[in-house]
């Protein structure tokens, strides 16, 4: 286990490094000056020139990438063009409420695609198989942010029994584990977790099927094992995979989280990435991005080590 | 031995085998679920072809007087939006542009990644390495992040969306067509070409071609819908087309502010686009299982 960990971890240095540059490359890909946020449109050339070089763009490209990622690895993404700040402390704070909604989203969307997948998968080709695939048909298609504006619609103006924007009454920034700062919650983590509702169920449903569809499970119940322990021999053999695609899923609800989050006025890194854009604040936007990709690979390399730890067949592949 | 031969091959007339892709074709019609969705697709896009002989209002005419009508109000059968333009007008207009930035960048990723795919699956070695390393690289982002990344960075701009997409879809279709790829060519009929004298160009166009499509288009298909979310999902956030152009992510974006007024008909363009999303998904799966011959 350990030595697969290492290699494992190993695999990753060279991902996490072209991820770096893509991130990079990203503000060299855009058109015009990317000091044009800062520039005040009559600006001297002399201030132009000496921005570019307090900025480093007077240098070449591969000497701007070692530096870049030399600070970058000390923890310094540079600072936010439009507020002055550190980028990294700024994502940083974003990141939080991120997780929050993701993780929110995750319990809603992975207890039902479990439950609605082996359902469906058990009950094949019945009328409950063909109402949890529609479910998830549905789910998997809905274009999420749609939803997101339909919620709002019924449960915020017409019954107005939730709030449509926001993390908390007032506005304010400030968190608390309370009834009137959940309510901020619900509308965001229900649109969040309907396409991964949708994967599970579907991934879950194929899987229990063809497990189901094995030799192994007709010996088990030819040795005379109640249907609750075939159950639990279905549920072991499903769980390496259905891990993966959850974990899949969680990344995708982190890094993905810009279209939900701009319905919702939802203060997470998906907001920052949206101001950051449209300032043309490619520090911030770089950063974002940075700091989400390396979520991602983070996240995709436990799911991995977590997946050979409960299925000792893969690392021996 | 010969005796059978010979009765297997008068035999064979009588009953003649169906070849794959007819069995498949029949296989599909039959699929009510598929065909419903294949006539409700070319409904749309019809609509959006020939929108300007469908004796429509102007999808550009606004007016200030008859801003946000509701739907059925009379002359306006889907009502109107934030500036008084006809919403029925505006819907199948947008759907030209709306299903443009969906779908061709999914076309676009479907011929460069099978080229791609089948090159490094084809050719293996050093070259599939390079490419599938590469390929590598652009999983590490969520798809939406990777998207908006390089919209954001391009800016705004309905071929920077199809350029972002694109991007997007490339690496997806490349590691399918690669795996698939890698299944075919170890397969005895290609042996057999290499054998008797076929150059790597005619193997792979003319032996290995019309095996990997099959998967390949199948996965493309499922794509689109994945496509069209996220081409309305970057217009809904100001980085496609510009007002006034009629787009259905760019529409749901400017009706946001009127869900306090008139919400179903803000909620229209959203419809639209999982009509169509919900559509090609289930054709992909119908499709699927059509070509699951073993079924």
């Amino acid at each position: 286990m350990f030595a697969y960990t290492a290699r494992r971890i190993v695999y990753v240095i060279p991902i996490v490094l072209s991820v770096a540059l893509v991130c990079f490359l990203l503000v060299h890909i855009t058109p015009g000056d990317p000091l044009v946020a800062v520039l005040p449109a009559d600006a001297s050339q002399e201030l132009a020139a000496q921005l570019r070089t307090a900025y480093g763009f007077d240098r070449p490209l591969p000497v701007q990438f070692g530096l870049w990622l030399w600070r970058a690895l000390h923890g310094d993404l540079g600072s936010s063009i439009a507020t002055g700040r550190p980028v990294l402390s700024e994502v940083m704070r974003a990141v939080g409420n991120t997780v929050m909604l993701a993780v929110a989203a995750a319990m809603i969307g992975f207890t039902l695609g479990l439950l609605f997948g082996l359902i469906a998968g058990y009950f094949r080709d019945t009328w409950v198989d063909k109402v949890a695939t529609s479910v998830a048909i549905a789910g998997v298609s809905l274009p999420h942010y749609w939803l997101g504006m339909v919620l709002v619609i019924i449960f915020s103006v017409q019954l107005n029994w939730l709030p449509a924007v926001g993390a908390g009454p007032g506005g304010s920034g400030a968190w608390a584990w309370d009834w009137e700062h959940l309510r901020y919650l619900v509308l965001p983590a229900i649109t969040t977790s309907v396409i991964p509702m949708g994967i599970v169920t579907r991934t879950v449903r194929a899987l229990t099927g063809d497990i189901l569809s094995q030799d192994f499970v007709e010996a088990l119940r030819a040795k005379g094992l109640r249907e609750t322990e075939v159950f639990r021999h279905v549920v072991k053999n499903a769980a390496p995979t259905a891990l993966a695609v959850m974990g899949l899923q969680l990344g995708y609800m982190l890094g993905g989280s810009i279209l939900i989050e701009t319905v919702f006025s939802w203060p997470g890194s998906g907001l920052l990435l949206n101001s950051a854009i449209f300032q043309r604040d490619l520090p911030l936007l770089q950063g974002t991005i940075l700091v989400l990709a390396l979520f991602f690979v983070l996240l995709n390399l436990l799911v991995d080590i977590a997946q050979a730890a409960i299925d000792p067949r893969i690392k021996r592949s | 031995m010969s005796i059978m031969t010979d009765a297997a091959l008068q035999a064979a007339p009588t009953t003649k085998a169906r070849g794959y892709w007819s069995t498949v074709a029949r296989r599909i019609t039959r699929d009510k679920v598929s065909m419903a969705c294949a006539f409700i697709l070319v409904l749309i896009f019809a609509s959006a072809l020939l929108a300007p002989w469908l004796h429509l209002a102007d999808p550009y005419q606004g007016s200030m007087i008859r801003r946000l009508r509701h739907i059925g109000a009379p002359g306006y059968p889907l009502g109107t939006d934030e500036l008084g333009r006809d919403m029925l007008a505006r819907l199948i207009y947008g759907g030209r542009l709306s299903l443009i930035v969906g779908i061709l960048p999914v076309i676009l990723a479907f011929v460069i990644g099978t080229s791609l795919g089948l090159v490094a699956g084809y050719v293996g070695g050093k070259l599939n390495t390079a490419i599938m390393r590469t390929v590598d690289v652009f999983y590490a982002f969520p798809s939406v992040l990777l998207a908006i990344a390089i919209s954001g960075a391009l800016g705004a701009g309905i071929v920077n969306s199809i350029v972002s997409l694109t991007i997007v879809f490339v690496p997806q279709i490349t590691r399918v067509a690669e795996s698939v790829t890698t299944g075919v060519r170890n397969m005895d009929f290609v042996e057999a070409a290499r054998a008797s004298g076929a150059g790597p160009f005619t193997i792979m166009r003319v032996h290995m071609l019309g095996n990997v499509l099959g998967p390949i288009f199948v996965y493309a298909t499922g794509l689109i819908s994945v496509s069209m979310i996220l081409a309305a999902g970057l217009s809904f956030l100001g980085l496609g087309t510009k007002p006034p152009e009629p787009e259905w992510g760019l529409m749901l974006n400017t009706l946001r502010t009127a869900i306090y007024v008139n919400p179903w008909v803000a909620a229209l363009p959203g419809a639209m686009i999982f009509a169509v999303s919900i559509c090609f998904n289930l054709l992909s799966d119908g499709m699927r299982s059509a070509m699951d011959i073993r079924n």
